[in-house]
């Protein structure tokens, strides 16, 4: 069964010696896992039909709505095939968040500017905007012109607001 | 008709379990468990009401909602609507997806709900006729109940954000009153809704309920929802829908690991399209999606064309020019005022002109999907629709269920637009859990959503017009050609034009002679819903040719506007229909302040662009400016005025202006669908390249029409159809280009 491949890895640091074993281990939102399954498959379908992490939604090729971060870069998640992956530490829309639940200054910027439509493309705007406000805590309009999200229902305005509030400490 | 709701049945007042006030519609002789709630928010009381407000001993209000929310903000409006009436506190309150609501009724099916559809404009109309009465409702009795413990009269307390409050000063939350509320008895009429002096929360702004479910990722869409011991089935459809399979090897698939089964599809040909499946298909169903794929990767197919494979887009629309041109083919008059004829003998100046529009994909950010468990009695669906009850008829054919055995699920859902008032890939899913004997979640490739979608039909636009010697319009003649999105859904051949052009659109009713025909093309290449339809194709044609006009009588086409709609008045249309010129004057007027037209339309080193439409009861006028920088084209300012009688939310209402606004561009800048030899050419986002960040405008500048005095129109497309003819004057303007064409993008560049 395809869940048996998604049990958390044993916690680091153990004294007991143990016998060499097969499969990746990457950290995922602060947690440790190993996939023991295909090494090929992409990260997009392990963090969805594996862990069921559906925030990162799929869209198909150069959507966006499949960013995640992997060691702080944003990449498509459907590009990322987990033997790739070893060692990696991955962050996905779920974990933005802070372990008491407060949101992440961008997730609040979201919020707050309602830069919302449908929500499916949200995960890869938050992805793409939080790699890019890490990268340059004020970005210019050119920097935010790159951000590789496709979003139908034309939320790119509202989405340039929230990313110059979050860079503004939450001030619009 | 939802209006007819409220009347035609009673609200319900039901004690909740852990002293709740639940008011709803009643929903007769349902089972506990075939509720289409989820049970762990609403216990077991609720499951039999209909369309309801819960308010808990705690204070919180949990307000259910009926039709779809696809993106629109429908849902946040209608609990707004709902909560506005019941007084409550915003803050407390909860938004819920009903899903679909139906009971059985002699074998038939009887709506719970009324109508169900979401994205299409009416979800905020339909609330305001019919939801008010249970917030009022709800409102009425905690009043009483309140009245009762106080021992003050319930017409000196006033109710207010989640309180009641006694002239002298005392407060009971409504939490503490719900019990007893619920043990009122309702009162004999209707309870009079409020009086808009008294709004709190209608035409205040709020963001979306779900906000922060869907920055934390926990918003769960249909394709994020899981069954127990599920297939995943992944699809590869023929190119041809009317093609056939010739040869299938599916050896490597099934040697796949995870791979179960591969299941071939066939579309049955007596049912219209939308309702079975778009084209024949092999699905390959597997354990979990990557094993799916993988083997679909490996499936040997063979697929032979059909009579479609003759099919070219170029082809078609050079036979749609052609029978603009013929003025002897058969075409529907869809309208006839005056005598264009006549007027035409009377010309001062002619003009004539063509307008070509493309084939267009929906491209839902989430792809087309469905998830089905199947029982000896029961069916069981999460289903992205917009339209649950026409999933609700699929279902039932295929499977011969009672209507109250089956249960569709609606989560909010990742874009509409249209596409998902079709259920093909419902009835997929369900012959294959059929197939399968398991549950099945079915779920398309992008490359499967663009090649196999229900599209916008292409279509060609002629105007002429006849202008006088005071350079008024004295005449005007349309003739459209296109392939109806109606054929082969059961609408007779007389109704065909209706999904392509409007009776009724401008300038009908300011011009004394109007003439419109529309010229039917065949094509098997299937066609349906988009949003904006047919709006966005004529208001293009139609906004284009008046800057035409203005050109040619060398004006500014602020003037011309003026002049073609004349002095405020109501015109009449017919069949019910009315222009307001005086709300169209005002929204053009509007937009062309903000972008400074009097100053900067003849002077800017770049090029402004103006557009007005009409649909319905809203108005709707945008300003483009355009800069032209060697062949990089950029949108500097876009601005939007809108009137839609009350607002309900304002920051909804801006969002989905703006939203429009800037999806309209991105389709007239880059897209355009083609097919050669009956194949679509577009399978990937590079080949239906979505406009990103770059090339929009980075702000539009939404201006928003007060409308207290006039009930609330859909706005979820308004702003579509007067993008694209502005920003194509913007460029005229910047380029001397006249773009007739769209794609615009590659229009200019051949014609620069
Ligand atoms: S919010 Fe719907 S696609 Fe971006």
């Amino acid at each position: 069964m395809a869940q048996a491949q998604g049990v958390p890895a044993e916690p680091a640091g153990r004294i007991v010696p143990e016998p060499v074993r097969a499969g990746i281990e990457l950290e995922i939102n602060g947690e440790r896992y190993r996939h023991t399954g295909d090494p090929s498959m992409p990260l997009l379908w392990y963090l969805r039909d594996v862990l069921r992490l559906t925030g990162t939604k799929y869209g198909g090729d150069h959507s966006g709505a499949d960013l995640v971060l992997v060691d702080g870069k944003a990449v498509p998640a459907l590009a990322q095939p987990m033997a790739a992956l070893a060692g990696r530490r991955v962050v996905t829309v779920e974990g933005l968040a802070g372990a008491d639940g407060s949101l992440h200054p961008l997730q609040q910027a979201f919020v707050d500017e309602d830069a919302i439509g449908c929500g499916y493309c949200t995960p890869g705007w938050l992805i793409a905007g939080v790699e890019l406000l890490n990268r340059k805590p004020r970005p210019s309009d050119e920097d935010i012109d790159q951000l590789p999200v496709l979003c139908r229902c034309g939320c790119h305005a509202r989405v340039r607001r929230a990313i110059k509030r979050a860079a503004n400490g939450g001030k619009a | 008709m939802s209006a007819d709701l409220s009347r035609r049945r009673f609200l319900k007042v039901l004690a909740g379990s852990a002293g709740a006030l639940v008011v709803g519609l009643p929903l007769a002789e349902a089972r506990a468990d075939d509720a289409p709630l989820p049970p762990g928010l609403l216990g077991d009381d609720y499951r039999s009401l209909g369309a309801f407000v819960r308010i808990d001993a705690d204070g919180a209000v949990l307000i259910g909602t009926r039709d779809p929310e696809t993106g629109t903000g429908g849902a946040t409006a209608v609990a707004r609507i709902i909560a506005d009436e019941l007084d409550a506190d915003w803050q407390r309150v909860a938004v819920l997806p009903l899903g679909l609501g139906v009971q059985n009724r002699d074998g038939q099916p009887a709506w719970t709900y009324g109508h169900q559809r979401g994205g299409a404009g009416e979800t905020v109309p339909a609330a305001w006729a019919d939801l008010r009465q249970a917030g009022a409702l709800a409102r009425w009795l905690l009043l009483q109940a309140a009245a009762r413990q106080l021992g003050v009269p319930a017409d000196q307390l006033r109710a207010q954000s989640g309180l009641v409050i006694a002239p002298d000063g005392r407060r009971l939350g409504y939490g503490a009153l719900a019990a007893a509320a619920a043990k009122v008895a309702p009162p004999p009429a209707p309870v009079p809704v409020k009086q808009p002096e008294r709004y709190a929360l209608i035409g205040q702004p709020a963001g979306d309920a779900d906000a922060r479910a869907i920055v934390t990722g926990q918003l769960r869409f249909a394709s994020d929802h899981r069954f127990a011991e599920e297939l995943v089935a992944v699809l590869s459809h023929c190119p041809w829908p009317d093609g056939t399979l010739a040869a299938i090897d599916t050896a490597a698939t099934l040697a796949v690991k995870g791979v179960v089964k591969v299941v071939q599809l066939r579309p049955e040909p007596s049912q219209p399209l939308g309702q079975t499946v778009l084209a024949p298909a092999v699905a390959v169903l597997a354990e979990d999606t990557w094993a799916a794929l993988q083997g679909r990767d490996k499936l040997k197919l063979d697929w032979k064309p059909g009579p479609s494979g003759g099919e070219n887009s170029a082809d078609l629309e050079q036979q749609a020019v052609a029978l603009l041109d013929d003025k002897t083919a058969a075409a529907v008059r869809v309208r006839n005022d005056g005598d264009v004829d006549a007027a035409g003998k009377k010309a001062a100046r002619r003009l004539e002109a063509s307008y070509v529009l493309p084939w267009l994909a929906h491209a839902t950010p989430e792809p087309m999907n469905c998830l089905v468990r199947l029982e000896k009695d029961r069916a069981t669906l999460v289903v992205p629709t917009q339209a649950p009850q026409q999933a609700w008829t699929v279902v039932r054919r295929l499977t011969g269920l009672a209507p109250e055995q089956i249960r569709i699920q609606v989560p909010r859902v990742g874009g509409g637009y249209g596409r998902r008032l079709d259920h093909d890939y419902v009835a997929e899913a369900v012959l294959l859990a059929q197939a399968a004997g398991r549950p099945v979640r079915l779920l398309w490739t992008r490359g499967e959503d663009l090649a196999h979608d229900v599209y916008r039909p292409g279509s060609a636009h002629k105007i002429s017009a006849v202008v006088d010697r005071k350079r008024n319009v004295i005449a005007w003649t349309q003739r459209t050609a296109s392939a109806s999105a109606l054929a082969r859904r059961g609408v007779p051949d007389d109704r065909l034009w209706t999904s392509e052009v409007a009776a009724d659109q401008l300038p009908a009713g300011l011009v004394p002679s109007y003439r419109s025909d529309w010229c039917a093309l065949q094509s098997a290449i299937p066609r349906g819903a988009q949003r904006g339809m047919p709006h966005l194709s004529n208001a293009f044609a139609v906004e284009s040719f008046v800057d035409e006009l203005a050109h040619a009588m060398k004006e500014d086409p602020l003037d011309t506007r003026l002049r073609l709609l004349g002095e405020p008045r109501q015109v009449a249309l017919g069949d019910g229909h009315v222009l307001d010129t005086g709300r169209l004057l005002n929204v053009l007027r509007l937009v062309a302040d903000r972008i400074g037209w009097k100053q900067n339309w003849l002077h800017s080193v770049n090029g402004l662009g103006l557009a007005c439409w009409r649909i319905g009861d809203a108005y709707v006028a945008h300003a483009i400016e355009a800069a032209l920088d060697g062949n990089d084209l950029r949108i500097r300012r876009a601005v939007c005025a809108v009137d839609v009688g009350r607002v309900i939310n304002p920051t909804g209402l801006e969002g989905q202006v703006a939203g429009a606004t800037l999806d309209a561009l991105g389709t007239a800048l880059n897209l355009g669908v083609t097919f050669k030899d009956g194949r679509i050419q577009q399978h990937s986002y590079r080949d239906y390249p979505l406009a990103g960040m770059a090339q929009l405008p980075r702000e539009v500048e939404v201006i928003v029409v007060p409308g207290e005095n006039l009930p609330p129109s859909g706005a979820s497309f308004l702003a579509m159809p007067t993008a694209a003819p502005a920003l194509a004057n913007a460029v005229f303007r910047v380029s001397a280009v006249r773009v007739r064409r769209l794609p615009l993008m590659r229009e200019l560049l051949r014609m620069l």
